[in-house]
């Protein structure tokens, strides 16, 4: 089924993808001239496949529960910001707090994101196949950050129990990041993920970062750090 | 939260249509700024002549040509709603003198060789209509939508601020230390109208480029004297730069073909622009100078 939205208004569409007939067999659609409208396909809780040709503005597939949305464009601010389980594919770069929040499901993007990309996540995968800004993965307490190019200033400022993984360059470690030991167990876990998104990367080629754990009990030892 | 637009033709091919292109751009960042709007548009430069961008206020067109004559004998004057566009071969300094000191019903928004600015309280679908901005054509233009915070809604508070002769600038964010800045600018001979942060950074902006420096340089150094959140784009005669601050909380897009450089604060405000599917796409790194 086919929507265009230069003709068919967004909390139209949203409304109809939101609340899927369970019954019906229709499970593809697609989003035409999303004109960088916001929250395109926010809060869609079915497994149902979504393409948008162009390139959209903030939260598009926000809270995500199930369903599968690529776009082929470039997105705005907070693209898949909490979702909680299913895929969302980017084939452009995406702006500012990509997955912010996010619990689950898988966030992939072709191109770059910019700053606080993966800010507090919560479980969610994020694969940035360029480069992610500055201050990306900041608090962020679970989940997998993998980026094939290079990471701006401040990667994993302040960092919970997330894992961060970086082929390229990092500019700098945020605050209680450091560069951690590329474990079998990681390996393991990486070369999983890329073999459930059909990605041909070897995950000998990453380094791993993550927490410290001196910032997020308060000791009074570290108080210089804070 | 505020709008901020920006267009630079590369190539003539879209001269004459600038001003829909612009007019289309405020028109969808409305949502943004809902209280006021405004525009800097460049034209081609008249090398004899001064225009002078004037709103009225609520002075009548033919009294300030009453006014106006007594000082000045060759002027030709359009008039776009409340706003004038004075030309004349009378140099700044003795026709701002003249305006603020015997017409102090209206107020000058900005002067220069291409220049052409409007700027008025209002939704900014109504502004840009009512200026008649699709009409103009030109090389560049700037413009800004705004949801006021620190200053009053008032044509005084809108953007965007000229604060030298072709310059310009529009500003999404907020400053901290504007009234340490005014100040110091104040003594340097720096006059400013309004109580706005925006009009500070221009003044700054301004004053640096009167030292002798170019607008690139002059904003690299604004990183470190403007202490806030803001994302600049600073209008010239030439073209016109961008920056944003090192936090970056403030969005901006850039979109670029052959033929054009789009910036904006959202997407959607480009969204009509021709081919703007196949531009590349970017956003612009926190504490880099973009110039066109």
């Amino acid at each position: 089924m086919n929507f265009d939205l230069s003709k068919k208004k967004l909390t139209d569409i949203n409304k109809y993808l939101q609340n899927i007939d369970r019954k019906s067999n229709v499970r593809k659609f697609k989003i035409e001239n999303p004109s960088g409208h916001h929250a395109i396909c926010a809060g869609l809780k079915d497994d149902i496949d979504v393409t948008i040709n162009g390139h959209t503005g903030y939260y598009c597939a926000g809270m995500n529960q199930k369903a599968s949305v690529t776009v082929h464009g470039n997105v705005g601010t907070g693209v898949a910001e909490n979702m909680m389980s299913g895929n969302v594919f980017v084939k452009g770069n995406a702006s500012q707090s990509a997955g912010a929040t996010g619990h689950g499901g898988n966030l992939v993007i072709d191109g770059d994101a910019s700053s606080r990309c993966g800010i507090s996540m919560k479980g969610i995968n994020i694969i940035v196949k360029g480069s992610v800004g500055h201050m990306s993965a900041f608090m962020a307490q679970k989940g997998n950050l993998i980026i094939f190019g290079d990471a701006d200033e401040d990667l994993g400022d302040s960092i919970y129990e997330a894992k961060i993984f970086v082929k390229g360059k990092v500019k700098s470690l945020g605050a209680d990041c450091v560069e951690k030991k590329m474990d079998d167990k990681s390996i393991n876990e990486l070369r999983k993920i890329f073999k459930d998104l059909n990605i041909s990367e070897n995950p000998k080629n990453f380094k791993r970062y993550g927490s410290a754990r001196k910032l997020y009990n308060f000791k009074i030892d570290n108080a210089g750090a804070y | 939260m505020c709008g901020i637009v920006g267009i630079y033709l590369k190539t003539k091919k879209y001269e004459k249509s600038l001003g829909k292109f612009l007019s289309g751009m405020l028109d969808n960042m409305a949502t943004r700024g809902p209280d006021s709007a405004g525009f800097a548009i460049y034209t081609k430069e008249n090398k004899n002549n001064f225009k002078y961008s004037i709103c009225l206020n609520n002075f009548s067109e033919q009294d300030f040509k009453k006014k106006i004559s007594k000082y000045f004998k060759k002027i030709k004057i359009i008039k776009y709603s409340d706003h004038v566009i004075m030309e004349t071969k009378d140099e700044p300094k003795e026709v701002i003198k003249v305006i603020n000191e015997k017409i102090k019903e209206v107020s000058i928004v900005g002067y220069g060789k291409s220049i052409n600015i409007f700027k008025q309280t209002g939704n900014p679908k109504d502004v840009v209509k009512k200026f008649k901005l699709s009409s103009f054509s030109g090389t560049h233009g700037i413009g800004h939508t705004r949801m006021a915070t620190e200053s009053a809604i008032t044509t005084e508070g809108s953007h965007p601020y000229s604060t030298a002769e072709d310059e310009c600038l529009v500003h999404n964010g907020s400053l901290s230390n504007h009234n340490n800045v005014r100040r110091d600018l104040i003594k340097k001979g720096q006059e400013f109208k309004s109580e706005n942060d925006t009009e500070v950074a221009a003044g700054y902006i301004s004053n640096k480029i009167s030292e002798g420096n170019n607008l690139k340089n002059t904003l690299a150094s604004s990183l470190k004297n403007l202490d806030g959140f803001y994302t600049f784009i600073a209008g010239t005669k030439d073209g016109f730069a961008l920056l944003r601050d090192e936090v970056a909380c403030k969005p901006a897009v850039v979109a670029e073909t052959k033929d054009y450089v789009a910036v904006a604060s959202e997407f959607q405000a480009m969204a009509h622009l021709p081919n703007v599917n196949s531009a590349k796409i970017f956003e612009p790194k926190p504490g880099v100078v973009y110039n066109w």
